[in-house]
């Protein structure tokens, strides 16, 4: 299912100028905060009227201001997981999962034992929202967006008021959702290491506008979006791997189109695809195959494209096989390299990272 | 006990109670929909109609009869065509359920009121986002968010028309078995001498119905409170 979306509107010292497709799958909605995310989800759901806009969802128009349609917001069949849960204090948190599905038009959809399973809450149910952590509460607002019934999953901001424990025992459960459901999600965040482990393709966010959008991988390599992406120490690329051995030293061998990458033990079966993190000031540079180095992985490259930073680094991008990887290098060694588009390189990767939990994904089709 | 209290003294009692049970349970719609208004739109006029909503606070009660007279009697704006219908509010006992009411609408809009504004609307705005339409909303999520205002209202609302004296005394006048409330019955006594000792009995009365309806109310909050809050 598609979703079209264009909108237009001046809040006071801001305004919003965005048009973009959201495929199937999980899109992000990525930008610092003030970029126009929450404003973008706001509108689709109907909590929120602007200037200007239309969107669609799967040849459905939910809102046309030229044609003067906008649709109420429990029309819209939009499932909305906000950043902080909102579930109903009065409700148990079994009445809370089932709120939605007595307004939904049909029963089909996902199956409440399912859901139930799948975010792991069979225990609260029948419990009381106030008597339940934050990290549970945020898995049955989650469910009981599902439960709705929805077309699209909307997720503002999930994670962001949960500290770093909370997020990582929810991430798992999201992952579920999006390899176990067929909904598709929006999911604004600002972070990159949780668009890198859960969407497919981003919506790059900045000042009111849409920078760059595309798949994943290629949104965040691009080294001309460092600056929008969190700076230089948040710039990295993900690359898809699938695990093809277990070795005797504790070491596992994951297989990339650009070639074999070793990485400290991975739970994963063989087989089993993954994601892995590279970021980008872990990345050296080096004109031969270098020897006598302790670095594991080191993998022919060329690179595509060279971008000066203002201080006195730069961001290199390479092509590895089918991937793209970002190198922060100084100005200094770039010239002294002689670095140029279509040179060919070799990249030494200090760290890979795998975000854990992070099994299952399936590679990513640009 | 039946020696207590005379006849006419246990009928003002009895009137009283029934004057406002009457009174409570027909404001309370209306002063649901008006805190509601109050509370989450905004018109033309709010300010307005928020003033005459707390008009019968402020203003002398018998002016507030007085008014209620010009307006419901026989021959007021009216009340002229009330009685072609066949309603007769002026030196009845529903007139006294009309005098009550006024007077304490304030106290019930204020209460619900308070409780409205603090229901957090993002809240119901999730609702809405999950498929309920508004007046679902309200009924599901609001209606039951705002009970313990709503209780402590109607509390409020039921001891104010037990004690209320001015309005009525001037809409209905104080005729014993008619239109004789238990205020009215001790002021009554507290005319003729000799009579303090019977209004003490009523007084006692007053107190008592008083300390029960508060207790009462109390109860009844934190246990609906309670009850939302799953402690």
């Amino acid at each position: 299912m598609m979703m079209q979306i264009s909108l237009q509107h001046r809040f006071a010292g801001f305004a919003l100028d965005v048009a973009f497709d959201v495929p199937a799958g999980v899109t992000a909605l990525f930008g610092p905060s003030g970029s126009g995310k929450s404003s973008v989800i706001k509108a689709l759901a109907g909590l929120m009227r602007p200037d200007r806009g239309r969107i669609s969802v799967g040849g459905q128009v939910l809102l046309d201001t030229d044609q003067r349609i906008f649709l109420a917001p429990h029309r819209r069949r939009i499932g909305c997981v906000f950043q902080d849960d909102r579930l109903f204090p009065h409700l148990s948190v079994r009445q809370n999962l089932l709120y939605g599905r007595w307004f939904s038009p049909d029963k089909g959809g996902v199956s409440f034992e399912a859901v139930v399973d799948m975010l792991g809450i069979g225990p609260l149910l029948a419990r009381r929202p106030q008597t339940l952590s934050g990290g549970e509460r945020q898995r049955v607002a989650i469910g009981r967006a599902l439960l709705s019934n929805p077309q699209i999953l909307a997720m503002d901001e999930p994670l962001a008021a949960l500290d770093e424990a909370r997020k990582a025992e929810i991430l798992p459960y999201l992952e579920h959702l999006r390899d176990q459901t067929q909904i598709p999600i929006l999911y604004v965040s600002h972070s990159v290491s949780e668009i890198t482990r859960l969407a497919g393709s981003v919506v790059v966010l900045g000042k009111g506008r849409v920078l760059k959008t595309g798949p994943v991988a290629a949104v965040f390599s691009d080294p001309n979006l460092t600056p929008w992406l969190g700076g230089v120490r948040e710039a990295g690329s993900v690359i898809t791997a699938q695990v093809a051995a277990q070795d005797a030293d504790g070491l596992t061998r994951l297989e990339t189109s650009a070639g074999p990458l070793w990485l400290p033990k991975v739970e994963a079966a063989i087989g089993a695809w993954l994601r892995v993190r590279i970021a980008a000031q872990d990345v050296m540079i080096a004109l031969q195959r270098p020897d006598g180095i302790s670095a594991l992985n080191i993998l022919p490259a060329t690179v595509v494209a060279l971008r000066m930073g203002d201080g006195p680094g730069a961001m290199v991008q390479l092509r590895l096989g089918e991937e793209l990887l970002l190198a922060r290098i100084t100005q200094r060694s770039a010239v002294q390299l002689g670095l140029a588009v279509g040179a060919s390189v070799f990249a030494v990767l200090k760290s890979v990272a795998v975000a854990p939990g992070d099994i299952g994904a399936p590679p990513i089709t640009p | 006990m039946p020696d207590w209290f005379s006849p006419d003294e246990w009928r003002a009692v009895a009137l009283s109670l029934r004057v406002s049970a009457w009174a409570t349970a027909l404001s309370l719609p209306l002063g649901i929909l008006v805190a509601f208004v109050l509370a989450r739109r905004q018109f033309w006029g709010k300010q307005v109609l928020n003033g005459l909503v707390h008009l019968p606070l402020i203003l002398p009660p018998v002016v507030t009869g007085y008014l209620l007279l010009l307006t419901f009697g026989r021959k007021g704006l009216v009340g002229q065509y009330l009685e072609m219908i066949g309603i007769v509010l002026a030196f009845k006992w529903t007139g006294a359920v009309l005098a009550a009411a006024v007077m304490a609408f304030p106290l019930m809009v204020r209460a619900i009121r308070l409780s409205l504004e603090a229901v957090d609307a993002r809240v119901e705005q999730a609702a809405g986002t999950l498929g309920a339409s508004p007046p679902w909303v309200f009924a599901t999520v609001t209606l039951p968010l705002i009970l313990p205002g709503i209780i402590v209202g109607s509390v409020l609302a039921f001891a104010k028309a037990m004690g209320e004296f001015g309005a009525t005394i001037t809409f209905v006048a104080n005729i014993p078995g008619q239109t004789q409330t238990l205020p009215s019955a001790i002021y009554a006594f507290l005319q003729v001498p000799g009579g303090d000792g019977q209004a003490f009995g009523l007084v006692l009365v007053s107190v008592f119905v008083a300390m029960a309806a508060l207790a009462v109310s109390e109860w009844a909050s934190k246990a609906v409170a309670r009850r939302i809050s799953g402690a």
